[in-house]
């Protein structure tokens, strides 16, 4: 593989990672504050995929059922936090990954029943719908880039968030010591909702942003459930920072398997998960364990 | 209350009166002609009618009914009786749906199915209750070779068929070397397995082979692998929306100005209008053409065009010709059912004057067709060429004789 092939497999993976950081970051902050173990973060994925799809037929406009498919998916978390996810806080992480389990099963009968069991496209808004050329061979599409800018963006947005602003304090206090923040007389419970409702909502937009690269199909939210734990158990449960490492990793490991493993490719991620787990068992940035 | 009463005696009046009409008109038949109505042939279709493959399901039935109202509507001088059964394109329920066909509606005729699964486990029953079936479209390689049997036709494609004479039309344009991108999945292996062995018989070489999980359409990284080996050509398998987004991001990779790429027909089938621009210059291989200047295929697009507002395509062209071999079959018995080795065997000597350019059936009951060579101009795929003259399927590990 020569260098300029190199450097656009390397373009190749950081896009990837930055889509994984965007659904990553939320599965960590719901577990990292709520304490939740959240088996339906996939489906956020598939609700927002098949809303950039459905809404962009109605509107005609990605940019339009972006904008109005995100207040949605925030609704819905809101509603998945107040009729199942409340009741789990005080209880063990079984029970968590048995309801949850159960809310997977549910979005999945919803989707066929809304949406049916085809396999969806959603175009390329069109004035995004071109390349730049990269070397005398390949050009790159520029709704690739668009992805990318996106997540720099929302990754920032949730840096400035998380470390400059009250409900960021909240945030952090809530994930160093739970108990404490509700005795100071914080209404906990608002700011879990809060907390699992923009992560819903993260990570839908991660599904709206894909779903033109990937098609829109039943069981898209499995798929992405599976690698973004990978990313969050390498990046160590609860931190920001390791889902970010941990997505650009992963993002590197799968296209770079891809191309040189290809008979193991599905398999090259896991290998490194375990690999890493084994230099530290508790993820790249996860707390040791006293 | 009052005033309603004289309407409604008014509406009974004249019900009553239609009523009386219609049957002076009956009995104004005279009655032996409608005792002489002789049974009806059962023809059961198992095609999807909902769902992704729905619009290739309609086009077969459609084709197929139009065919015998054509030469009309009786198959050997007897009255039709179509029972359709939709198959969902559905595997899991394909069992279910045809023994609710054979036991249930004691079909004369089973056609079907759209998808490869679905006629595996179709075909599996038919052989064994002995139903004369025909296969309208489902490509699996195995209908008509481990599976096959004297009761299983085939008026359709193998897999086989449609990719086989790529390879070597591929080293006559001087393409020696070539990279081989599909899905993970049967059809995927059958086209891309009988594409490299014409391209290996001609002296080529693969020098890749990539395979996605089904249904997965994220190409990029492998579009930069396909760069990076530099091979001659490309050669793909995709159908539907994957095939859209494989043509628009093969040429916004700006791959296709460097690497041509060359495909199963079905990639450029039913999929230009939404690549648009991404389609032009694809070179393809197929049974059909909606192009091809033929006598047969103008009468018959016109005619299909005139009946369902719907532009013909290679799905109906396979509908129109199983009604075409019904029709010829019931024909050469005058409508006896029960002579099913009478019905095999004129369906085996059939010759039929397909839309498609002259067709007929190979040992393993799979046609025996030409094989065009088409390229994508102006958003249609035209005719270039005949890559493989009466093609017929090797039928490897078929006994028929």
């Amino acid at each position: 593989m020569d260098v300029s092939s190199f450097l656009v497999q390397g373009l190749n993976s950081v896009q990837y990672g930055f889509l994984l950081f965007l659904v990553a970051s939320g599965l960590t902050l719901i577990f990292g504050i709520l304490g939740v173990i959240n088996l339906a973060h996939g489906s956020f994925f598939m609700i927002g995929a098949y809303l950039a799809h459905w809404l962009q037929l109605k509107t005609g406009n990605l940019f339009l059922a972006i904008a109005l498919g995100l207040p949605l998916s925030f609704l819905v978390g809101l509603a998945v936090e107040r009729l199942a996810i409340r009741f789990l806080y005080a209880r063990d992480h079984l029970y968590q990954v048995l309801l949850t389990y159960g809310l997977i099963l549910i979005f999945n009968e919803l989707q066929r029943i809304f949406w049916g069991n085809d396999v969806h496209g959603v175009p390329i808004p069109s004035v995004l719908d071109a390349s730049v050329p990269l070397n005398e061979t390949q050009s790159y599409p520029v709704y690739r880039f668009f992805i990318s800018l996106a997540c720099i963006g929302v990754a920032a947005a949730m840096y400035f968030v998380i470390h400059r602003t009250k409900l960021g304090m909240l945030i952090r206090a809530g994930a160093a010591n739970r108990e404490m923040v509700g005795l100071l007389g914080f209404r906990v419970n608002r700011l879990y909702a809060l907390v699992f409702a923009l992560g819903a909502a993260l990570t839908a937009f991660a599904g709206m942003l894909s779903a033109p690269v990937n098609s829109v199909y039943p069981g898209m939210g499995e798929h992405i459930l599976i690698i973004s734990f990978v990313v969050v158990v390498i990046g160590g449960l609860g931190s920001i920072q390791g889902a970010f490492v941990g997505a650009m990793l992963i993002g590197f490991v799968d296209t770079f398997g891809k191309v040189f493993v290809p008979e193991a490719a599905s398999l090259s991620v896991y290998a490194f998960m375990a690999a890493v787990l084994l230099w530290r068992p508790q993820g790249l940035f996860g707390a040791r364990p006293a | 209350m009052k005033t309603r009463i004289p309407t409604t005696r008014r509406r009974f009046l004249s019900a009553a009166a239609r009523a009386a009409g219609a049957g002076a008109a009956v009995s104004l038949l005279p009655a032996p002609f409608v005792l002489a109505q002789p049974a009806k042939v059962k023809v059961g279709i198992l095609l999807p009618y909902t769902g992704t493959y729905a619009s290739l399901g309609h086009n077969i039935t459609d084709a197929m009914i139009m065919a015998i109202d054509e030469a009309g509507g009786t198959l050997g001088g007897r009255p039709v009786e179509y029972v359709k059964v939709d198959s969902e394109a559905d595997p899991a329920k394909a069992a279910n749906n045809t023994n609710k066909l054979i036991s249930g509606e004691k079909v004369d005729f089973l056609t079907g199915p759209v998808h490869s699964g679905v006629a595996m486990a179709m075909v599996k029953i038919a052989r064994e209750e002995g139903t004369i079936t025909i296969v309208s479209n489902a490509g699996a390689d195995a209908v008509t070779r481990q599976m096959c049997a004297a009761n299983i036709f085939r008026t359709s494609f193998s897999n086989w068929q449609t990719c086989f004479p790529m390879g070597p039309e591929m080293m006559k344009r001087g393409h020696k070397k070539t990279v081989s991108i599909t899905w993970n999945y049967a059809a995927g292996h059958e086209m891309i397995g009988a594409f490299k062995e014409g391209y290996a018989k001609a002296g080529g070489q693969v020098m890749k082979e990539i395979l996605i999980p089904f249904p997965n359409i994220e190409f990029q990284a492998h579009l930069t692998e396909i760069a990076s080996l530099k091979p001659d050509a490309v050669f793909t398998f995709f159908s539907g929306g994957g095939a859209v987004k494989f043509m628009k991001d093969y040429d916004a990779s700006g791959l296709k100005k460097s690497i041509p790429l060359f495909g199963a027909g079905f990639l450029t089938d039913g999929t230009l209008e939404a690549a648009g621009a991404a389609g032009e210059g694809i070179v393809t291989t197929l049974h059909y053409a909606e192009s091809l200047d033929n006598p047969a295929n103008k009468r018959f697009s016109a005619a299909f065009k005139a009946k369902t507002k719907r532009p013909a395509d290679v799905f109906a062209v396979q509908g129109y010709d199983t009604g075409q071999l019904l029709l010829h079959a019931m024909k050469a018995v005058k409508g006896d059912v029960a002579a099913k080795k009478e019905i095999m065997a004129a369906m085996r000597g059939a010759k039929l004057d397909s839309p498609r350019g002259p067709l007929t059936f190979s040992k393993s009951q799979n046609p025996v067709q030409d094989i065009y060579l088409r390229q994508v101009k102006n958003g249609d795929n035209a005719v270039i060429g005949v890559a493989a003259k009466a093609l017929a399927d090797p039928g490897r590990g078929c006994g028929l004789a």
